[in-house]
Parts: structure tokens; sequence; C-alpha cells
């Protein structure tokens, strides 16, 4: 039986050993992960990089529970997330993963603060509550004055921020990013990597990033290199490196 | 989250209104093509409803009251001589031409009623009494008469006014209330003498014997008895879709098997159904469509596929909701134009709007499982892919 709540004693936030998954039949047949094996630790940022096509957003999904493997097992703060089917899959989605999609994926007809308080309604929360919440947090990511606004009217750095918000608002202990700066331009891709910085430093938090922009690696505590469905190399970035980049979140 | 829905349905104001549109064009067609078409039966019956009797009877092979196959003038004694019967009276009904005074000519629906008993007579007099009706050319008229029979005259036609039936004198002595004929003419009542002089003269002119059981007698009883002694049909005037031997049912069922009437107006029923379902099907996916990736979001941050549905569900509903109420309005705003005008005829019983709403929601139920079956095919990994 899955626990909902996460437990973490060994600083191991996401365990992956040995996944395969493979796509299509017969002669089309495509393996995409080749008996993966990674670890993501609690309070760090990791980065999956590698070339297009190399896996890594497939990674990202199975360790976000939004699609099974077809062998190896995955424990995301020791709940074995490939025995889990069906409801309780969803409902550990809803209460221990932070989503941030590469197009934002935000609601164009609801306001910025509703957008925002979702993952609390589908956890059960009062809209009233959801919502006073939802504009905390918005006050946390530097947008607490455009929560009435629609993001069409927001750029697309703002609109990321929301999206932050948004996967931040039910104090998920994982935070899964897919590409988090492609839409963005250098500028606002440094204010949304340090406000990632600053959620991984939450404690009991992971964040895994997928991404292939390589003007943002500086900012991964480790990075995962994978290429053609296999993690080649892992390993911890130069720190100084990464100071070269900090500076203050713009309000 | 159904308030999520909503905001959703809301704020994509093209399709909202486009899927009200599709929604309220169907309710509309369906209730006022339906309204119509049972106005027009109604109207079918109108005789029997201006001519109370609890039995007509008629020769064997009439099938509906606005068909007339002549008796004899002693079938009206066959029938009194039925023990069942307390009484029977003659009735004369038939389409007549009135000249105006400007010379021209309209239809009229003749009605000769026994003299002496004034079985038949309209039931509600609006000016005159129905006793005058044994004064000399003494004939009752409808209101559409005092309007139809007033052109070319000075002023509305009133008591004491005279008119031409066939060359013949008739002189209004009476103004009552009646239902419409379903060939537009309007009523005028007088003796049944009268109306043989009236109408140009043939072998048999007697069009139908009203009849009244005896006490402790039902019409059915009654109404069998007539027919097994005198081998004549012998029709029981009650509502519709009582059983075969009522005469609206038999008269409705004959305008619905031997006119074009049911095909034409069912045929902008069906139409009315397909745009609905097609408008609102089309719509509502082209909806899910466009809000897929949003939705895919919601599933894949821990939204249950049975949640997702619902909110599906809510959406579609409650543009059906609001396409119903609008169409039904409309319905009924043109129906109360019609029934203050007199004309197109409209009869809206209950089970027309509430048929019509059980087919708005099967088109709604239809659009929102297009809906959920597109969703239910999206897996939330998609989400991932740009």
């Amino acid at each position: 039986m899955a626990k909902d709540t996460p437990t973490s004693s060994n600083g191991i936030a996401v365990d992956v050993r040995g996944v395969n998954k493979s796509f299509g039949d017969g002669a089309a047949r495509l393996h995409v992960l080749k008996d993966v094996s990674l670890q993501a630790l609690t309070g760090e940022i990791l980065m999956l990089v590698g070339p297009s096509g190399c896996g890594k957003t497939t990674l990202l999904s199975a360790i976000a529970g939004t699609m099974g493997v077809d062998s190896g097992e995955i424990d995301v703060f020791g709940n074995p997330l490939h025995r889990m089917r069906g409801g309780a899959l969803t409902r550990f989605r809803a209460q221990n993963i932070g989503f941030i999609f590469q197009q934002f994926n935000l609601i164009p007809t609801i306001t910025c603060a509703e957008n925002v308080s979702v993952p609390l309604l589908i956890r059960g929360v009062s809209a009233s509550a959801a919502k006073k919440k939802a504009r905390e947090v918005l006050d946390a990511v530097g947008m607490g004055d455009r929560w009435k606004d629609r993001p069409g009217k927001l750029s697309g750095g703002q609109q990321q921020r929301i999206a932050i918000a948004r996967a931040l608002v039910h104090e998920p202990p994982l935070v899964i990013c897919d590409e988090p700066t492609a839409a963005l331009d250098a500028k606002n891709g440094e204010i949304v990597l340090d406000l990632f910085r600053q959620v991984a430093r939450a404690a009991g938090r992971a964040v895994i990033i997928v991404t292939h922009d390589n003007r943002i690696f500086s900012y991964a505590d480790r990075i995962a290199r994978m290429d053609d469905g296999c993690i080649v190399d892992v390993h911890r970035t130069d720190p100084r490196e990464v100071a070269h980049f900090e500076h203050e979140v713009p309000h | 989250m159904i308030g999520l829905a909503l905001k959703m349905l809301f704020g994509d104001t093209a399709k909202y209104l486009m899927l009200v549109a599709g929604l309220f064009l169907a309710t509309f067609l369906i209730v006022q093509q339906t309204g119509v078409f049972c106005g027009l039966m109604r109207w079918t019956t109108s005789t029997l409803k201006n001519v109370g009797a609890p039995i007509w009877v008629v020769e064997e092979r009439v099938e509906q009251v606005n068909e007339t196959n002549p008796l004899r003038d002693t079938d009206v004694a066959r029938v009194r001589s039925v023990s069942e019967v307390a009484w029977a009276m003659p009735v004369f009904s038939g389409i007549q031409r009135v000249r105006m005074d400007n010379g021209s000519f309209k239809t009229i629906q003749l009605v000769g009623i026994d003299s002496a008993s004034l079985a038949g007579a309209p039931t509600r007099m609006l000016e005159g009494t129905l006793t005058d009706l044994c004064l000399p050319n003494a004939v009752i008229v409808d209101e559409l008469a005092v309007e139809r029979l007033s052109k070319g005259r000075p002023r509305p036609l009133a008591l004491g006014d005279t008119f031409e039936i066939n060359d013949i004198e008739a002189r209004v002595v009476g103004i009552c209330e009646a239902k419409r004929s379903f060939t537009g003419g309007p009523y005028v009542w007088t003796t049944y003498e009268r109306a043989l002089q009236y109408t140009p003269p043939s072998r048999k002119m007697l069009s139908a014997v009203i009849a009244g059981p005896v006490d402790g007698v039902s019409v059915d009883e009654a109404a069998t008895a007539i027919e097994k002694a005198t081998g004549l049909k012998a029709f029981v005037n009650r509502d519709f879709g009582e059983n075969e031997k009522d005469f609206n049912s038999s008269t409705i069922w004959w305008y619905v098997r031997n006119t074009g009437i049911p095909v034409s107006f069912g045929t902008t029923v069906v139409i009315g159904l397909i745009v609905g379902i097609a408008i609102a099907c089309q719509t509502f996916y082209a909806f899910v469509l466009d809000n897929l990736m949003h939705l895919g979001a919601l599933k894949a941050m821990g939204t249950s596929s049975f949640r997702l549905s619902m909110m599906l569900i809510v959406q579609a509903f409650t543009v059906g909701f609001i396409g119903f109420g609008l169409g039904l309005a409309a319905s009924a705003m043109f129906a109360a134009g019609a029934i203050e005008r007199g004309q197109p005829p409209v009869y809206l019983p209950w089970i027309i709007p509430v048929a019509t709403f059980g087919v708005i929601l099967a088109i709604c139920s239809l659009a929102a499982l297009l809906g959920i079956f597109r969703l239910s095919r999206f897996e939330p990994a998609m989400v991932f892919r740009a």
C-alpha cells in the first residue's frame, strides 16, 4: 500500500533503479530508457541533460508518475511508484509533486490567483482558502500585484513565475520541471532559476529539471547526462560558477 | 473544480455563445414546430369542440369529423330507437360560400342544429341569445366571422347585420366564442332545416347524428349499442388518445396518415435535432481539443479522470440548460404572440417541453461523452511534450 505522506530518512528523494521503457511493437519498437538508475537528493537541484530524443522527458514522466515503465523500480520519498495504479497514483501526484511545464499550461480564461490555486482545489481545499494561499505564494514569487490578471496579459517570464507559484502552492516535496527556460530569454531564465534555487533550499524538497539549455547548467547541484536512453554520467557542478549567476529576485 | 470548469467554459466566449446558440436553435425549432403541429392537429377536431355532444353517429365509412358521407334523415329515428340512447338530433356540417358586401366570397363552416333542442349550439355566447336562432334567416357567428366577414363594410359585423349564403339572406342574431376550424373558415350556426336551404340540394343531406346516453349507461356502451342496432358508426367525443372509438383520435390519426403535415413538421424537427447535435457536439469537441493541454495538465497534477469527466459534463449540461431555457422562452413568446393573433395554431402540452429537454440533455450527454472519450485517450505524460 502506497503512503501518501513522503518519508526520507536517508536524504534520497527519488530513487530510480534499473528502469526500462519502450514504445511501439515489433520492428518499430523503440527502447527509450535502458536500465536507467538515478537518485535525486533532498535539498538539491538535479538537472537531466542531453540531446533531443535521449529519453530525458520520458524519465521525467516516469518519475512524476504520469507514465508507467516496462521494468525497474521508482521510489519517491520511499513510496514505490512502480507498484501504484490508478487512483492511488493520481492522489500521490496531487499530494507530493509540483509540476512546471515547458509551455506553462496556465489556463488562459482564469486569473493568475485562480491558476495558482488549482493544485489546492484538486486536493479539496475550499476556493476561498485556496485563493488566499495562492496570493501568498504569488507574493513570494514577486507576482503579488498581478493576481487579478489573466495569464495572457503577462510576459513569458512572468507566466513562468505564475507556473512556479502553482507548482509550490501545495508545498510538494518534489518539483518536476520540463524545459523551464525554453520559452524564456536569458534574463527571465536567470530570474526563474534563482527562484528554483530558493525552492530547492526549502527543507526536504527536491527539484528535478529536464533541460538542454546549457546556459542554466551552472544552477544545478548535480547534472545527470543522458544519451540514447542511458545515464552516461552524473557529476556535481562547480559552486564558484554558481555564485557567479546568483542575484536578487526582483519584486 | 466545478467553478473552475464553468470559468473555463464562460471564458471562451466564442465557443460558449456558439454552443448556447446551437442548443437554443434546436430547442426553438423542436418546441415551436411540434407546438404548431399539435395546434394544427387540434384545429382538425374543432367541430367536435364547437358542436358539443357525447356521441357522434356517422356513415360507417367515415373516419374523421371533417369527412361527410351523408346519412338518410330516417337515421335520426333509428338512433333514437336504441334503448341506451336518451336523445339523438340531426347535425348538418359543411363548407359554404358567403357573398361579401364588396362582391367577393368567403368560405364558412356552416353548422345546422336541431331548432327545438338546440343540441350542438355554441357553448358561450358573447352577444345575443341562442333562442333567437329560431327567428327567420337567423344565424349565430363566431368572433372570426366578425373579423373575416366585415371586410368591405363600413363597420364590423354586428347583431342585425345581414349577408348572403349561396344567395340566401342570413341575419346575425348572435356572436359566440368558438374554436377555429382547420379550413380557416369561421363557424356559422343556424337551424338544421335552414342549413339545408342554404346548401345546394342533394339526395342525402344529414351529416351526422349527435346523441347522448340514458342515465346509468356509459357513452362507450351507448355507442356500441348504436353500432349494433343501426350498422352506422358511432364515435365518442372525448379527449385525444382515449381509445379507437374516440372521434378526436380518429380524426387526428387520419390527418397524420393521409396528409404530408407530419412529414413537413417532422422534417423541420429532425433538422433542429441535427443542427443541435452537429453544432453542440462539434463545438464542444473543439472546446475540449482547445483545452486538451490544460485538461491534461490538470490530469498530470492529480485530478482524477472521474473529476475531469464531471467537469466536462457540468460544462456540457450548463450550456444545455441555458440553451434550452432561452429556446423555451423564445418558443413561449412565439406561442403567446400566436395565441394573441389567433394563428398560427399552437398547442404546447407539458410533454413537448419535457421531451425537448430530454432531447437537449441527450445532445449534451453525447457532446460530453465525445469530450470524455478524447480526454481519456490523452495520457498525462503528453503534457511534457511541447
